[in-house]
């Protein structure tokens, strides 16, 4: 079953198309992954579907229902949520309030017991909580902006860039965590400049040129192919 | 004599430090001055004027009256100066604070119309009302003053950093798409920062009618000056600096009307702004690189 389907999806910076007519689809339980040269429309399309922008054209479906035009906060408590692309750390509150934040809009009595599960999954964290959020080092934050992320617990995750500027041993550890969140039940909706990686954890693949769907497929099969390996697998 | 003078900065800067918190607040979320916010602050003075001095009624029912008129001054202010022109292409980011200095002259006029051109006076039944310790004295009214802007500041101070509803504030304040993709409605949350701004600002007004025995229609012109002089002086939009700004500029104005020249009393504001610009621009407790909400 699908849980997110995107239908001819357009949106626009003022005059500047930014997405073309996007088609794609994310079946539940997997990991899918969007791979693009900068400025393919990689954001837009993640930004789109979180809700920060409004498509002009197309609609999207999320669990079977329109979800077009909805705010970020409304879809959140639908299950899907973003790590927006440069992680969006609140620089200026604490590592503790931070993952407190990802629980904003839950009610329920868990959310003790999953912050402290967070804490344990990134003792960093607990280490750092009562620091503020802009003080972490790069690798740090994005930790925190994946448990962050986790206290939401959403049903569809989406991450712009997890990987971007951190060391690669910082980059496989993000996969590892990609890879566990998915097995807990998550399905994930993943950008990457790391094409290899990110196919390599992925069950599909879309390929984003300026705005377009230029080609789409089964991981392993996008890990093979010509013109993919040479635009983005490096030879 | 040194202990009075004290005592008068510390009621006067706390006086101000609730004015600027109005500021301070609205200019967190919304990074905008808003301009309307002195005249909201007047309109609570003449809401303690006329339900204690025309009507007879206690003052605490003057707060009440005050809170209530000024926080929906605030709410018609977000809903038809503000939002109107929120995530609209093509609008210049200088539109919303023309549109609030809009508020101010309307509000002005308004004010005018209804309660007249003049000055009015602020009694309270225990305006005379002191204490006198050896050598000093101290109002009552100044107690009183004191104690409801150190209830609101840490009233606020407690709101912000420690309620689900104030950790939402601060994080609409250091980002909208952020605190939106944590779940907050910051649509909601932008609405009630600048409501509870203006009711502060109301409270303010009171507050200042008391001290100063004085209401009258121009009134929101030179405290709102004043305000926005301290949320400069301690760093836009945070509210520790808001705080501390407006204590030293209370306390520094009633020193130097006490052993200095009174003429250049308004004239320290402004002084004290040029300072800040130069040897930090930042203000006192503003972060140069982000900005920074305390
Ligand atoms: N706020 C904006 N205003 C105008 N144009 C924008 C804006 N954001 C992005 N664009 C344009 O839209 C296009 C797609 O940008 P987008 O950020 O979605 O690319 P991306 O694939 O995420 O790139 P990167 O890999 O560099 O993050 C680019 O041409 C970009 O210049
Ligand atoms: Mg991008």
């Amino acid at each position: 079953m699908s849980l997110l389907k995107l239908q001819n999806v357009s949106t626009f910076y003022d005059k500047i198309q930014a997405l073309r007519s996007v088609d794609v689809t994310v079946k539940e339980g997997t990991i899918v992954t969007i791979l693009g040269a900068n400025g393919a429309g990689k954001t837009t399309m993640m930004n789109t579907i979180a809700g920060l922008l409004k498509p002009k054209e197309g609609s999207i479906q999320y669990l079977g229902k329109d979800v077009t035009g909805l705010r970020p906060d409304q879809l959140l408590r639908k299950g899907l949520a973003l790590v927006p692309e440069g992680r969006g750390i609140l620089a200026s509150m604490t590592v503790l309030e931070n993952l407190e934040m990802g629980a904003y809009h839950r009610n329920d009595a868990e959310v003790n017991a999953d912050l402290e599960k967070a804490m344990d999954r990134f003792p960093i964290l607990r280490e750092r909580q009562s620091q503020l959020g802009g003080t972490l080092s790069g690798g740090q934050q994005q930790m925190l902006a994946i448990a962050r992320v986790i206290m939401s617990k959403p049903k569809l995750l989406l991450l712009d860039e997890p990987s971007m500027g951190l060391a690669p041993l910082i980059v496989a550890d993000i996969f590892k965590i990609i890879k566990e969140i998915n097995e807990a039940g998550t399905t994930v909706l993943l950008v990457e400049q790391n094409a290899r990686q990110a196919l390599k954890v992925a069950d599909y693949g879309y390929v984003l040129e300026t705005g377009k769907v230029v080609a789409s497929g089964n991981a392993k099969e996008l890990l093979q192919d010509d013109t993919i390996k040479k635009a983005y697998l490096g030879h | 004599m040194l202990i009075e003078q004290l005592i008068n900065g510390l009621t006067l800067g706390s006086i101000y430090v609730v004015v600027a918190l109005g500021y301070t607040l609205v200019f967190g979320v919304l990074n905008i001055v808003n301009m309307g916010h002195g005249e909201i602050f007047m309109f609570g003075a003449f809401m303690g004027v006329i339900v204690t001095n025309s009507l007879g009624l206690p003052l605490y029912v003057a707060f009440l009256v005050a809170i209530i008129v000024t926080g929906i001054l605030g709410y018609f202010l977000e809903r038809f100066a503000l939002r109107p022109l929120r995530g609209k292409e093509g609008v210049s980011h200088l539109a919303p604070l023309i549109s609030t200095i809009g508020v101010s002259i309307f509000l002005e006029n308004a004010a005018h119309h209804f309660f007249g051109a003049g000055n009015q006076p602020f009694r309270t039944s225990f305006s005379e009302l002191n204490i006198t310790i050896g050598s000093t004295t101290v109002y009552y009214v100044q107690i009183l003053i004191f104690v409801i802007a150190i209830l609101l500041m840490f009233g606020l101070t407690f709101w912000l950093s420690k309620t689900k509803a104030g950790k939402a504030l601060r994080a609409s304040a250091e980002n909208l798409a952020v605190a939106s993709l944590l779940g907050v409605n910051t649509k909601r949350v932008i609405t009630q920062t600048v409501i509870i701004a203006s009711a502060m600002g109301g409270i303010a007004g009171i507050l200042v009618g008391i001290a100063f025995n004085s209401v009258n229609p121009q009134m929101g012109l030179s405290f709102g000056l004043k305000g926005l002089a301290i949320i400069i002086l301690g760093g836009l939009g945070n509210v520790r600096g808001a705080m501390a700004g407006g204590l030293i500029l209370g306390l520094s104005e009633t020193f130097l009307v006490a052993y200095g020249n009174s003429g250049y009393r308004d004239a320290i504001a402004f002084i004290a702004i040029i300072v800040i610009l130069i040897v930090r621009p930042q203000g006192l407790f503003g972060t140069s690189t982000s900005k920074s909400k305390g």
